[in-house]
């Protein structure tokens, strides 16, 4: 191949130019020899992660009788139920990255301002590791268990004469998913933001007392805009880590709230109408290039604080 | 007043880098309350699943029907896909470091996107790709769990090199007269065992926890076996959880404490565990 190239270059081009085209040649071919390195990890990638998500994307635009183009899919997948899904999901995603977002904010803020005490610390830092890891089947029934109709706070909550029960308020519904979400996104926000908080500098602040400005003029011209892109940035990470949950809300709720990764599942179950199996590969390209979209916003963000904090 | 100056400038003087001159203004009792009511947020579930189940139900989780096979078969899973991870994810990650580092940027590019795709995504066109013999076999979420496990397992080795002069050990090395094999196994791994020990505990704290793909393949794995167990008798599911939960616990403990003792200081006591949840942690696949 190389010797190939080599000779066959120097016909077509200018004489100079041979040797050159030579050189080129070989140091492709030596790149590709480098990277028969790396062989293992692409093929594994490439048939574990990028032909299935290919499928998905090719199958969402397929007749699933006949496997002719069709836009029928996307046409179902974005009306009726499913459209719901999609607007619930991203409405759900959005509650539980921005209230989270904002109290695990605050008790980020407690533990960075106890540094002194590093028993506290220690002990908020662990804990939030452990709840932010904590999810899916688990967190449903501690739930379950507090806030079922025969719950324990919904118990206590009785004999103080509050029967939440009695109201609108059922735990297998969108505000229950909520509340639980929130269990494991404020301890999320808080191991994210954390180190954001840590990078303002003491030194920025005094700058500002010296110059006499008081703590609310600091937040609002100082810590504020520093703090901003970051605290934005592990919204969206919220947002994307609430948008695929599927385990929480299905054992919640049973498959009753209409979500999309729930609706996913039903295709999967094999809960469908005949000839709309690929609706099923229509929600889940949706659902990519919705958080895809997220996540390009999350690292232009990230890239933009991670320049502030340096 | 004069206790409370002087209190605050003790303070100051015993930490220099402390926030300036903020527990001097305000008396933290506000940080207190936010703690306290967190604290209540996060414990009483906890109660209130522990009231729930009885501690009765917690001896009564070993002996139900399943639970053996779905515990076994969660293990089983946990051993191929910290292999197959480890196998894979090293060598290569070692290699670029080495001879491609132009390519350092694609590959964490490239083991970022299974948090992009979401494992529902995911096991649909698996299901639909995966040839007949491997779709007939839990292993295939073995070999799946190794691409949801490589963001965890690609910051950890990456973050684990990035600590060593790499390429001073591999030219000492080199220059010693010790082939490629022999610096791989006798110079670099020997030095990467923090690395590959917090990446292992990664990955088996994920596969132990996954429900999405497991149920949506219709394979009896732990989490799945709670579930379906549900129906038969909630106390005993709701003990099983509880015990899913402390092995969380327990598994991000062993993180830090190995984190900790390699750079000893605070900061980096949770730096695994923060870096886990950084890229996304357990919990979304989890979830």
């Amino acid at each position: 191949m190389a010797s190939n190239t080599a000779v066959s270059a120097p016909s077509g081009t200018q004489p100079g130019s041979g040797g050159r085209a030579a050189a080129r040649a070989v140091s492709v071919l030596r790149s590709g020899r480098r990277l028969l390195g790396i062989a293992p990890f692409t093929v594994y990638v490439v048939a574990g992660l990028f032909l299935p998500t290919v499928a998905v994307a090719v199958g969402a635009f397929q007749n699933s009788d006949n496997g002719n183009f069709t836009l029928s899919n996307v046409r179902t997948a974005t009306h009726g139920i499913y459209l719901e899904g999609f607007r619930q999901s991203v409405e759900l995603s959005l509650l539980a990255a921005i209230i989270p977002g904002i109290l695990g904010l605050l008790i980020a803020y407690a533990i960075y301002t106890a540094r002194h005490a590093s028993v506290l610390r220690r002990v908020a830092i662990t804990a939030s590791g452990v709840f932010a890891n904590f999810g899916g089947v688990p967190l449903a029934f501690l739930f379950i268990a507090s806030l079922g109709t025969t719950g324990i706070v919904t118990g206590w909550l009785k004999d103080l004469g509050f029967d939440i029960y009695a109201g609108h308020f059922s735990l297998f519904t969108f505000t229950g998913v909520l509340l639980a979400y929130m269990y494991f996104q404020i301890p999320l926000m808080v191991l994210v933001i954390l180190p954001a908080l840590e990078g303002l500098r003491p030194a920025w602040r005094e700058a500002a007392h010296n110059m006499g400005a008081g703590t609310w003029q600091y937040w609002r011209y100082v810590g504020g805009p520093v703090l901003a892109p970051a605290f934005l940035g592990c919204l969206l990470l919220l947002f994307g880590s609430s948008f695929a949950a599927y385990a929480t809300a299905d054992a919640m709720t049973a498959g009753a709230l209409a979500l999309t990764p729930i609706q996913i599942g039903q295709f999967l179950n094999g809960n469908v109408i005949a000839g709309q199996q690929n609706v099923g590969k229509a929600l889940g390209l949706g659902m990519v290039i919705i958080i895809a979209a997220v996540m390009i916003v999350y690292v232009l963000l990230q890239r933009r604080a991670a320049r502030w904090l340096q | 007043m004069a206790a409370v100056i002087d209190t605050g400038q003790a303070g100051r003087a015993t930490a220099p880098p402390g926030p300036a001159g903020r527990p001097r203004r305000r008396p933290p009792v506000w940080r207190w309350v936010i703690l306290v009511l967190a604290g209540i947020y996060f414990l009483i579930p906890l109660y209130a699943a522990l009231r729930f189940a009885g501690f009765k139900a917690f001896p009564d989780v070993l002996h139900q029907a399943g639970f053996t096979g779905a515990l076994t078969l969660s293990l089983r899973l946990a051993l191929i896909t910290t292999v197959l991870t480890l196998v894979l994810m090293v060598p290569t990650v070692i290699y670029v470091h080495l001879r491609l580092p132009r390519l350092r940027r694609l590959l964490e590019a490239i083991t970022i996107l299974p948090i992009v795709i979401p494992p529902i995504v995911l096991i649909v066109g698996v299901l639909q790709v995966a040839p007949g013999t491997l779709k007939s076999s839990p292993n295939l979420l073995g070999l799946e769990y190794v691409v949801l496990a490589m963001p965890f397992a690609y910051r950890s080795i990456d973050a684990g090199l990035r600590a060593l002069d790499l390429k001073t050990l591999v030219e000492a090395s080199n220059s010693l007269g010790a082939g490629w094999l022999a610096t791989l196994w006798r110079v670099v791994l020997p030095n990467l065992g923090t690395a590959m020990l917090s990446a292992t505990v990664l990955t088996v704290a994920l596969v132990l926890g996954e429900f999405t793909m497991a149920s949506l393949d219709l394979y009896q794995t732990f989490p799945v076996w709670i579930v379906n167990f549900e129906q038969s008798s909630g106390p005993v599911s709701v003990a099983a959880s509880l015990l899913a939960l402390f092995v969380t616990w327990i598994f991000l403990m062993v993180i830090a404490t190995l984190g900790g003792r390699r750079a000893g200081s605070q900061a980096s006591m949770f730096s695994a565990v923060r870096r886990d949840t950084r890229a996304g942690g357990r919990g979304p696949l989890a979830r």
